[in-house]
């Protein structure tokens, strides 16, 4: 994949216009938010489809009920609000009208992760891709930038079943192909190697973008893909790729039990074991700071890939 | 009796448009009620497991929609439940009460019911839409979740322009839950006015009397205080459950949501199971329920 950076925009626009363009293709798409429009970025969506857009205040485990019961009448809708009250808040909800039920709900979860800043730790989820891994039916969407998300989210609604997208707070780097349509289970290739596999998910796929040539100049040649579909995961793909590289680096903004490198782990333990290090939230809760500083702080940054690349090849 | 032939065929056959046309007599809607209450004895006692006394005292009220007030298709079950009223049911644990009046409204085999609770059935202990069962559109047993998940297939009536109805029942212990209240602001003020929540309101719950686990309160000025039409009724006498589902189904679609309070005895039918709480969920043994059974009509035939 050529990497070129556009421009520097938020998941969360990606998700907001990849829905108004859902909603344009399909009229079955619905939005629903518990007051977080503006920060869910859906007021596009609002504007266009005001019939199809249900504001339903300050109230996550009432709206998830709602959208079962629009998906059981034909609809697609999708929720918006922040990714802890997204998931932790509402957990049984999901569990048992979304996904044993299967109806056919789009989580939409923005604030992910300790990029969500000053907010602090109440709001700042590191686990939610654990509890939502494990709920049979769900899929579980991970992008890593605007164009990424917008795609998703448009995937999403073509999807038959129950999604969960996790989505960012600040502007990063956008330097997926816009055109490129999300291909949900199918993980992306963005650089190929043959040192270390490094499968990354969310904005750590461009911190993981920034540490190859860094660890090109000390002789690593790491392979980088994308796995911005936690579940169904692309076995196939991480296989291979161990397969040639014969160690791993995982790296994520999301506690280490329950993640990507959770799941990682998981597939090389029963198919090829291999020396696998990961980049995640080492079991504590974050705190205010600007989302750069937290990254640092909790060693999520370029920096700490390198190193974890550099440790995964030594131990090979 | 020339009951029992007929009802049979209707759950055989379903001729919907006598359901239609609401030609069920109070006194033939009791004898269906009582069937099914017999049918809750013996599934419960089948499996020694469930739950009997919720099951019993809102018999009357699923049994009069089913069988008179709501308008559905059920030799052609639609999840989407689009051109017919669809009915969600919130206390899950009374699944024995709901799966025989689905079985006997022509869902599924009345045979079906035998297999209540057992490994590989479709009747799992709380409802779930997974293993195919027709009626069943959404799980249910975590409670106060079934209110919200009717306001949503409300909103898809009204979304779709389908005038029919959207009915729910829901437990008086289950008000108990934050989410009820989520659900009780919302409907008012997005004027959802197609659909009709019900409340099982037997004043018990598991650990023993509402009043004193947790007191619910003026439960008429609650909901009123939060913009409900609210009524109240003998939730155990057909004649007054019918006639407030007819009276709400009136007053459907002019802008504002309604409840029905439905006052009910926990294990209605049976008399050592009323008054007390102890029959919540726990089965009868063998003479238990041999004496249940003599309490109540066979008017449809056993399973």
């Amino acid at each position: 994949m050529k990497i070129e950076v556009q421009n520097y925009k938020d998941t969360r626009s990606g998700f907001g216009d990849g829905l108004l363009e859902a909603g344009k293709r399909n009229p079955k798409v619905v939005g629903l938010t518990a007051d977080l429009t503006g920060s869910l970025k859906m007021g596009d969506f609002a504007k266009e489809f005001p019939n199809r857009f249900f504001q339903v205040g300050i109230a996550e485990a009432n709206m998830v009920g709602i959208a079962a019961g629009l998906a059981n009448g034909g609809y697609i809708p999708f929720t918006g609000t922040f990714a802890n009250f997204s998931s932790a808040r509402i957990y049984d909800q999901i569990r048992m009208v979304v996904a044993y039920s299967n109806k056919n709900v789009k989580i939409c979860a923005s604030h992910a992760g300790v990029t969500l800043g000053e907010d602090g730790a109440t709001h700042q989820t590191l686990e939610d891709i654990g509890m939502m891994k494990m709920l049979p039916n769900m899929t579980v969407l991970v992008p890593c930038d605007y164009n990424q998300t917008k795609a998703a989210t448009i995937a999403a609604a073509e999807h038959d079943g129950p999604v969960y997208l996790r989505f960012g707070r600040p502007k990063v780097a956008n330097f997926t192909p816009a055109d490129e349509p999300f291909v949900i289970g199918k993980a992306q290739m963005i650089q190929e190697g043959k040192d270390v596999s490094i499968f990354a998910c969310g904005h750590l796929v461009w911190k993981a973008i920034e540490a190859l040539p860094i660890l090109k100049e000390m002789g690593i040649n790491a392979e980088l893909i994308n796995i911005h579909t936690i579940k169904p995961l692309d076995v196939e793909a991480v296989l291979k790729s161990v397969a040639k590289t014969g160690c791993v680096v995982t790296a994520e903004e999301h506690m280490r039990n329950g993640g990507l490198g959770d799941s990682i782990a998981q597939v090389l333990a029963m198919n090829n074991p291999k020396p696998l290090e990961m980049v995640a939230v080492d079991d504590v809760f974050g705190q205010s700071g600007t989302p750069d500083e937290l990254l640092k702080f909790y060693h999520l940054d370029t920096p700490d890939i390198v190193e974890a690349a550099k440790r995964a090849v030594s131990r090979k | 009796m020339i009951i029992k032939i007929k009802k049979f065929k209707f759950a055989e056959e379903n001729e919907l448009k006598l359901y239609f046309d609401n030609i069920m007599t109070i006194n033939e809607l009791k004898d269906v009620a009582s069937q099914v209450r017999r049918d809750i004895i013996r599934m419960v006692h089948g499996c020694q497991s469930g739950h009997p006394g919720g099951s019993l005292g809102a018999t009357d009220i699923v049994t009069a929609l089913y069988f008179d007030q709501m308008h559905i298709d059920p030799k052609h079950f639609r999840m989407d439940g689009a051109g017919e009223d669809m009915f969600f049911l919130s206390n899950g644990h009374i699944s024995p009460m709901l799966y025989s009046i689905l079985a006997r409204r022509g869902y599924f085999p009345v045979t079906e019911l035998a297999t209540f609770r057992r490994l590989g059935t479709r009747l799992q202990g709380h409802p779930t839409p997974v293993e195919g069962l027709p009626g069943i559109r959404v799980a249910s047993g975590s409670l106060g979740q079934g209110l919200s998940v009717a306001i949503g297939a409300a909103q898809a009536k009204k979304l779709n322009g389908d005038d029919s109805l959207v009915f729910c029942l829901m437990g008086d212990g289950e008000q108990e839950e934050g989410q009820i209240w989520e659900a009780a602001m919302y409907a008012p003020a997005k004027n959802v006015d197609n659909l009709i929540a019900i409340i099982d309101y037997n004043k018990k719950q598991i650990d023993g009397s509402t009043d004193d686990v947790m007191n619910l309160g003026n439960m008429r000025a609650k909901y009123e205080s939060f913009g409900w039409k609210v009524y109240e009724c003998d939730g155990n006498d057909m004649q007054e459950i019918v006639d407030n589902l007819k009276e709400a189904r009136e007053n459907a679609h002019q802008g504002f949501s309604q409840i029905i309070l439905a006052h009910t005895e926990m294990g209605f039918g049976v008399d050592f199971m009323m008054g007390t709480h102890k029959w919540h969920g726990t089965p009868p043994n063998d003479e238990q329920a041999a004496n249940a059974l003599s309490q109540l009509k066979e008017t449809l035939g056993d399973y």
